[in-house]
This record gives structure tokens, C-alpha cells and sequence, in this order.
């Protein structure tokens, strides 16, 4: 993305014959309908969020009078009180329990497999796994949590944090592998060969060279999944029983259900579940957009 | 494997490669295969969740089958996924092509763009609750008839409310695949496209849209597929109501399995989910001709 042109610009004159306008490159003209459409998106997205931030801050009389887009004028913290007062942190605590515990296996074993799967190209075995990888992105994992509702009863791992955990790396594997696949085949070839050479082990290749050189998607798939996990519910709701194993989005909900007609105490929990990600997006978002647009645009 | 210069081929080469996908593969085996494999011969026994399971052949299916809930479970995922679709690929389109520009206002307006990426579906949809109450709401604090309408409580308006929300959760995530796609059109197409003249408009028509075609697929096959697991908005949204006006298929199969006890049938539409989700998977592919596992780019 850098402003500065390597090709030879179009020659003046002969664009000036053709039309009467001087050349400018049209993505240097101004871009009304773009521009216009692009500020109505951020109130589409924005309002939902203003609205929701600002009546958290009400008290709960407050909030049926007041203009709903002016902010209260003496705010209150008495509904983010009534938030962490419920266990808010048990809830928090078990989140990051979860999703670090499922990352971490899940995007270390999908490197793994990835590098596997490019080195060991002519092998039957890995183009038959890299298959199956590949299939489980067509299929919709949550029709299958009936069979692993019963595997985790099985295991007697029902209402335990692991319950949560070993299905979230599953339902990790198949998107990271494609998009860690992607990243380790654009490695130069010579750079393995030269490894060998050396003498280094498999082993040793995939973490002093790929896992280096493909940093930037193995984070991207970190906080691709990080977030998904994260924000999972379904798995907490059939997997956990229990109030204090719930996670965030879950704890959400059932605080809705007993705090529904306050609204603005529902609406602090929503913004206190966020606030953790939102803090990680504004140190984190470069290299989680570019990341993103990276992985899935190839 | 081809042996190392210099040494002798050997037959079979011991390499540890195929041992490295092992992990990965005990977990994707474990949680994902066996129980797709699972769900399908749960679709054949009687289970209520706690008890015993006991074979019952094909009692489930004739149940399902024969439920008019079926036809109209699949007829309100079809149309959630259809409309959902329509709503999202142009949007994400534009708004990709925008942000794949470089004046620097779309980079304050992208800090925000990308939040709704954030946040969980239980988050989005409990603020979407609020913000629509038909009485308490935003529209009724502004006295905007429009905005405080029984969102919740009238099919129709429940249903755009479903398309709405989900297309608000989306659009960023598929306009940054988007504009990823068009960062990655060479410029010099561009560059000759206005040595012929070509303004804005027809470059989009002309260069932008066509090279996006294999990014179109991507996107859309995660949308189709995805739209199939739209579970945890539509339940804490709707519920699937109001009656079953947003009840998809993910939805009814927890409600028959988890909330009647009902096992055996909700493995029977697990199963029909399954099943619509590769047969949209391969007719998806099929229309972009090309491995999904191919790298783009090649010959770029």
C-alpha cells in the first residue's frame, strides 16, 4: 500500500487526445458515492454501539425518560456494580481458561499438520488427511453436538471446562490447517532444501523455519480463533450445567434472564463481556485486519 | 520422498512428516468425524438425552419426514441464507472496494468498521433486543414509528430483523476478504483501463468485479455454510419465533433434542443439515471451478 508509482506514468499527450479531462488516475479523484455510502455504514455500525455504551451509564428511571442518543447527565455505575457483583469475574476467569486452553493445542497441532501437509505433498496419507481437513470446512460442525454431547458424557467430562476445550480445538483445525497451509507453501523451497543440507531434522525445520517465517498468519489464526472461541455458546449451553462453569456469552444470556426488565444493567453486561476484546482490537488490529484480508482473500 | 543428493534412493524413507498431522488429526477425528459418523446412526435409535439408547430403526426419520415442521424449518434456513446473501455480497462488495482505497478518512472509519468482528452473537443480540423494544427502545425515545415497530413479534418484521442483524454482524468481516481481493488485482490493469479512458464505474464493472470472481466464492461459500450454524443470535434474538417464523434448522434440532428430549429425531436433522451444507459446499465449487485448496496465486 505505498503511495509512490513504479510504473512509467501514461504518456500525457496521447490521454489528452482521447478525452478532454487530464489524465488523473481515477482512485486520485475524489470518490462521492463511495465517500457518501462509507459514512452511512459507520452510523449503521455506530449507533447500535453509542446507544448501547451511553444507557449502560443510566440508572434504570432514567432511561425510559431521557432522549435515548444523549448521554445520562449524572452517570451511574450502579448497573456495572450489579454486573461484577454477579460472579462477573468467575465468568471472565473461565473464558480465558477456555479459549487459551483450545488455542493454543489447536494452532500448534494445525501448524503441525500443515507443514506436514506441504513438505509431505507426494504422500498419500497427507493428501488424504489434507482432504479431510478440507471437508470439515463444508461441514457445519454444530450438527454434530448431539454425538459430542454423548462423547463428553461418556468421558464423564460433562460440566467441566476440558468438556468445552477438546471440541473447540476440533472445531478450530480445518480453517486454521487451510489458511496455515496457504502461508507455509509460499516458503521458498530452497530454504527447506538448504535446511536439509544441514542436516536439520523435520522437527527442527518446522519451529526455527516455518513456524518464523509465517509468523504473521500463525498469529492471525490465533486471534481468529481466540475470538471464536471466545465468543462460543453453543458448546457452554449443552456442555455445562453449572453456574460457576459458565463463560462469558453464556453467563450474558442467563444475566439477561434474571435482569431482563433492567435494561440498562443488561446492556453494562454486554459492554463489560466486550470491553476485553475491545481492548485487545485497538492494540491488536493492524495485524488482525491484514491478517484476516490476508487469509481468506486467497 | 526423493533422497538427499549424493546418498543412494532408498525404498521407503522413514519421515516423520505424517506423524506431525497426527495430534491435530486424533482431535479432528475425535470431536468432528466420529460424531458426524455418530449423528447419522443416532438418527436411527431412540434417545432422550440421559437414559438408555436404544435402536429404533427408522422411527426418527419417519417422524421428521413426516412433520410439516420440516419442510418449513428448511424453508426458513433456504430463506435466511438466500436473503442474508443478497443483502451481504453487494454490500461487502462496495464497502471492500472502498476501504481498499488509501485516503487516510477511511482509516479512522475503518477503527470502527471492523468492531461488530468482535463481539459474540449472545452480546449482539442482547443490545439488538434492547435497542428495538418496541416501547423502550431507540425508536420509541425518538418517536421514530418506523424504528418501534413488535419487531419480536410479528413474522414478517422478526424475520428482516434476523437479516438485518445478521448482515450488521457480516458485512465486516466479509468487506475485509474483499478488500484483500482487490488489493491483490494488479495495478497495471487499472493503469491501462484509464489510458483507454475507462472511468471509475467501468473500471469497477470491468476489472474489479471480474477478478473478484474466485473471492466472490470464497466469501459466499463462507456465508452459505455459515448461515446454516446461525444458532446462538436467532435463539437469544427470537427464540425462533415469533411461532416458528425464524425457525431454522440448527435452531430446531436443539430445540427438539435438547428441550423435548427428542434425540433421535434431532439427529435426523443434524443429519439434513449435514447434508445441505456439502451438497452447497460442492455446487459452490463446482460454480468456481477451481481446488479450494489451490493457492491463488498462482499465474497472478
Amino acid at each position: 500500500m505505498t503511495t509512490t508509482r513504479t510504473e512509467p506514468r501514461p504518456p500525457r499527450k496521447a490521454a489528452r487526445r482521447e478525452r478532454h479531462r487530464p489524465s488523473r488516475p481515477a482512485s486520485r479523484r475524489r470518490n462521492w458515492a463511495g465517500g457518501l455510502a462509507g459514512w452511512l455504514w459507520l452510523l449503521v455500525v455506530a449507533v447500535p454501539l453509542y446507544w448501547s455504551l451511553i444507557t449502560s451509564f443510566k440508572a434504570q428511571n432514567r432511561y425510559y425518560a431521557s432522549n435515548p442518543l444523549v448521554p445520562s447527565g449524572d452517570p451511574t455505575l450502579e448497573n456495572y456494580r450489579l454486573v461484577v457483583e454477579s460472579d462477573f469475574l468467575r465468568y471472565f476467569v473461565n473464558s480465558v481458561v477456555v479459549t487459551a486452553g483450545a488455542v493454543i493445542p489447536a494452532v500448534a497441532f494445525s501448524f503441525m499438520a500443515a507443514y506436514a501437509i506441504v513438505r509431505g505433498r507426494h504422500m498419500r496419507v497427507l493428501r488424504a488427511m489434507n482432504g479431510l481437513f478440507l471437508m470439515g470446512l463444508a461441514i457445519p460442525l454444530q450438527a454434530t453436538v448431539i454425538p459430542v454431547y454423548l462423547i463428553i458424557i461418556k468421558l464423564r467430562l460433562y460440566d467441566s471446562l476440558l468438556a468445552l476445550i477438546l471440541p473447540s480445538i476440533a472445531f478450530a483445525v480445518p480453517l486454521s490447517v487451510l489458511v496455515l497451509t496457504n502461508f507455509i507453501r509460499d516458503v521458498p523451497k530452497e530454504l527447506f532444501d538448504s535446511m536439509r543440507i544441514d542436516g536439520a531434522t523435520e522437527w527442527t525445520t518446522l519451529w526455527r523455519l516455518a513456524a518464523p517465517l509465517t509468523r504473521p498468519a500463525v498469529l492471525t489464526v490465533t486471534i481468529f480463533n481466540a475470538l471464536t472461541i471466545w465468543n462460543g455458546f453453543l458448546l457452554p449451553l449443552i456442555l455445562t450445567q453449572s453456574p460457576d462453569r459458565r463463560t462469558l456469552p453464556l453467563a450474558l444470556w442467563t444475566f439477561q434472564g434474571q435482569y431482563g426488565v433492567n435494561v440498562p444493567a443488561v446492556l453494562a453486561a454486554v459492554v463489560l463481556t466486550t470491553l476485553p476484546l475491545l481492548v485487545l482490537y485497538a492494540f491488536g488490529r493492524r495485524q488482525l485486519l491484514s491478517g484476516l484480508t490476508a487469509g481468506f482473500s486467497r | 520422498m526423493r533422497s538427499p543428493a549424493g546418498r543412494p534412493p532408498r525404498r521407503a524413507p522413514r519421515s516423520i512428516l505424517p506423524w506431525l498431522a497426527v495430534p491435530a488429526l486424533v482431535v479432528f477425528v475425535g470431536f468432528a468425524v466420529i460424531p458426524l459418523v455418530g449423528v447419522f446412526a443416532l438418527s436411527f435409535t431412540t434417545w432422550d438425552g440421559i437414559g438408555a439408547i436404544h435402536l429404533s430403526g427408522t422411527a426418527s426419520w419417519r417422524a421428521v419426514l413426516t412433520d410439516p415442521g420440516l419442510p418449513h424449518a428448511l424453508r426458513v434456513t433456504f430463506l435466511v441464507m438466500a436473503v442474508s446473501w443478497a443483502v451481504q455480497t453487494p454490500l461487502s462488495i462496495l464497502l471492500g472496494t472502498f476501504m481498499a482505497g488509501r485516503q487516510r478518512y477511511r482509516a479512522v472509519l475503518g477503527v470502527v468498521y471492523f468492531i461488530p468482528l468482535m463481539l459474540s452473537s449472545a452480546a449482539i443480540a442482547l443490545a439488538y433486543k434492547a435497542l428495538l423494544d418496541p416501547n423502550f427502545g431507540l425508536g420509541a425515545g425518538l418517536r421514530i414509528e418506523v424504528l418501534s415497530q413488535d419487531w419480536l413479534g410479528r413474522p414478517g418484521l422478526a424475520f428482516g430483523l434476523v437479516v438485518f442483524v445478521v448482515s450488521w454482524q457480516f458485512i465486516p468481516f466479509h468487506s475485509l476478504i474483499y478488500q484483500g481481493g482487490v488489493q491483490q488485482i494488479p495495478k497495471s490493469l487499472y493503469e491501462a483501463a484509464q489510458l483507454d479512458g475507462a472511468g471509475r464505474i467501468r473500471q469497477f464493472f470491468g476489472i474489479t468485479l471480474p477478478q473478484l470472481k474466485y473471492t466472490v466464492i470464497t466469501s459466499s461459500t463462507l456465508m452459505v455454510v455459515g448461515s446454516l450454524t446461525f444458532f446462538d443470535l436467532i435463539f437469544i434474538l427470537t427464540e425462533g419465533g415469533p411461532g416458528d417464523a425464524t425457525r431454522v434448522l440448527a435452531l430446531d434440532m436443539y430445540k427438539r433434542g435438547f428441550r423435548a428430549s427428542l434425540m433421535g429425531p434431532a439427529s435426523a436433522i443434524a443429519v439434513i443439515l449435514v447434508l445441505v451444507g456439502l451438497a452447497l459446499a460442492l455446487l459452490l465449487r463446482r460454480l468456481g471451478g477451481r481446488d479450494a485448496g489451490a493457492s491463488q496465486l498462482e499465474g497472478a
